[in-house]
């Protein structure tokens, strides 16, 4: 037989109602299934609301075919009947029909409790937000102290980090960042001295511009803009490779295996973070200057007054402020990557949450560590 | 299967076999470790194209199949996976209600009938609220059945079913396919290399071997343990080492 489905007839029912009204017979004929019981169901139960009968027959001699949907539409009729306190009786449904039902229509008219939870009160979310960001600092700081001192014993015995692994993360966290890193950081550059020129122009001051996007490069844009494009894409890739290891077990081997995953797994990826994050902030803040410079030139600057103004506005101290805090995004990136990743549960999601954390996280440290950055240069007045 | 070829990354692991399936029957697929039982089955539920050949189910060629003839033949066959692949973020009564919500004009309260009634035929009625993840892997297993059977197909398709398992579950797992092949009259295309529940369910086998790319058996399990003349067949039935 082929599956050809179009050529039975489609399910359907004729109704008769007695006299007293309390009797409604009920007509089954053609393929009762999941693809033709849809109507019936909605039909019958406007029927039955309507007429609320006492006593149903269901003359079931012209059904073709009935499969486990066309068993659920007679059991319904059975349950809503039960319900009311009617009965139902069932006419001339074939012998292996009839089994099906015998099979199916066990099923209890109310299904199981579910299990919603009481909603918890707003203090007790409260609290519970409360506590779990208590418990991710305390996380937080066993991982820095494991990290720190497996970073001190890697510095005492460099045998034990896995420097092939650190150059392939290096060569994945550095050079394939670069063409995104020199397109943000030249459109980050472009859009300073754009936004930057305009009000200028009213003072006569717009070679200053040099000095707004110099600084604002070498200080703060360049280091900012690399450590965030880095925890998307280098810390939200630490946080997946090392969730789905955790998902397949492989990180219970290499425990089991006498290897610390830190120094196996994180050491390698924060080095290579550490020592890319300052190359990349250096073209992030280079292409930077570029963008600035084509504004300039379009004003009209030639370009010598351009990088002259750039000297005398900008110190070593800047760029050396800059890239040292690059240095530390690096770290709190990578470290904070390979923590979520290490942190996931099990599940299919675990991975994507550990992700999406490791991006968030990444970002509002990153914040927070500027903002302490800022107190302490101003302090020191750097 | 007519003379199908197939290949599994770029390397030929079934070459031109041909076998029937016939209606009702328990048929199991039988090999070593990568021998291509799980390449076939992918073939014959048309995940995977055939290097060459036809697969006919109920004599529609799956391979061929476009549009709503493939939905046609897809929704009369049913699959369960080595993992059980029920959805992690939905209820046991979410998974097995899907394929009613894709594919029907159901009214909710019917979808939901049917979806307990599926999972009370698998035993797992009292945790149709349950997440996957709060439940055993063979419980899993049943809940994917369950899901497999919910539009019901005429033939279901069971990869390893009783993987990883432990030996009553993987019973009681038995006498589900059992009871479901005699009761529902649903042919089944298990692939496996469990001996006892090979015993227990399988109307016929076929014996796939790496070697040859080829079947090498074909019967009823017992006959084949007791009679085949193939060397490897008897040691695959009689669990024999050949190299110590």
């Amino acid at each position: 037989m082929a599956i050809a489905a179009s050529v039975h007839q489609a399910g359907s029912f004729e109704t008769r109602i007695s006299n007293d009204r309390a009797t409604l017979t009920l007509l089954l004929t053609g393929h009762l299934d999941a693809n033709t019981t849809g109507r019936l169901w909605r039909e019958a139960q406007h029927i039955f609301e309507q007429s609320k009968p006492i006593r149903v027959v269901i003359d079931a001699s012209e059904v073709s075919y009935c499969d486990g949907a066309g068993v659920a539409f007679i059991v319904k009729l059975q349950q809503y009947q039960a319900r009311t306190g009617g009965d139902v009786t069932i006419h001339g449904l074939q012998e292996e029909f009839r089994r099906l039902l015998g099979i199916y229509g066990q099923i209890s008219i109310d299904p199981p409790p579910g299990r919603r939870r009481e909603p918890l009160s707003v203090v007790e979310q409260v609290g519970h937000a409360a506590l779990g960001v208590w418990q991710d600092v305390q996380t937080l700081l066993i991982f820095v102290g494991e990290l720190t001192v497996t970073l001190l014993r890697a510095a005492r015995h460099p045998r034990l980090v896995r420097w092939s692994d650190a150059w392939l993360t290096a060569e994945r966290v550095g050079v394939d960042a670069f063409p995104i890193i020199t397109l943000i950081g030249f459109l980050l550059g472009l859009i300073l001295a754009f936004q930057s020129a305009i009000p200028m122009r009213r003072f006569g001051a717009e070679i200053f511009v040099a000095n707004l996007v110099g600084v604002s490069m070498l200080r703060e844009m360049g280091p900012l803009i690399t450590a965030i494009i880095l925890a998307g894409r280098s810390g939200s890739a630490f946080a997946a490779e090392l969730g789905t290891m955790k998902v397949r077990e492989e990180i219970d081997a290499l425990t089991t295996m006498g290897l610390e995953p830190v120094r196996f797994l994180v050491v390698p990826r924060v080095l290579a973070a550490v020592t890319m994050t300052p190359f990349l902030a250096v073209f992030a803040n280079l292409f930077g200057l570029i963008g600035g410079a084509v504004v300039m030139r379009s004003l009209g600057f030639p370009l010598v007054s351009y990088v002259n103004q750039i000297v005398s506005a900008v110190t070593v101290g800047d760029l050396l402020g800059g890239l040292f805090k690059s240095l530390v995004y690096g770290i709190v990136v990578a470290g904070i990557g390979c923590l979520r990743g290490l942190q996931t549960t099990t599940g299919a999601s675990a991975v994507g949450q550990s992700t999406t954390s490791a991006v968030v996280s990444g970002i509002v440290l990153i914040a927070i560590v500027d903002g302490v950055f800022a107190v302490v240069f101003y302090a020191l007045g750097l | 299967m007519q003379r199908v070829t197939a290949a599994y990354q770029g390397s030929v692991v079934i070459d031109d076999i041909s076998f029937e399936v016939y209606r009702g029957e328990v048929f199991v697929i039988l090999g070593g470790s990568g021998s291509g039982k799980s390449t076939l089955l992918k073939h014959m539920i048309g995940l995977y194209q055939p290097m060459g050949g036809r697969i006919l189910i109920q004599d529609e060629d799956i391979v061929t199949a476009e549009g709503e003839r493939r939905t046609t033949i897809l929704k009369s066959i049913g699959v369960t996976y080595q993992m059980g692949a029920l959805f992690g973020s939905m209820t046991l009564l979410e998974n097995v209600r899907l394929p009613l919500e894709e594919y029907t004009d159901l009214p909710p309260d019917a979808m939901n009938l049917i979806a307990r009634m599926k999972l009370k035929l698998v035993g797992l009625e009292a945790f149709m609220n349950y997440l996957p993840s709060e439940i055993s892997g063979g419980m899993q297993k049943r809940a994917a059945i369950a899901r497999a059977m919910v539009l019901d197909p005429q033939i279901l398709f069971l990869d390893e079913p009783s993987a990883g398992l432990d030996p009553i579950t993987s019973a009681e797992l038995d006498q589900l396919i059992l009871g479901l092949a005699r009761n529902l009259a649903i042919t089944f295309v298990v692939v496996t290399h469990e001996l006892p529940s090979i015993y227990a369910i399988a109307d016929r086998v076929i014996m796939l071997d790496t070697r040859v790319k080829k079947i090498v058996a074909t019967g009823r399990p017992q006959e084949l343990r007791d009679h085949s003349t193939d060397p490897w067949v008897r040691q695959f039935f009689n669990r024999e080492v050949s190299v110590l």
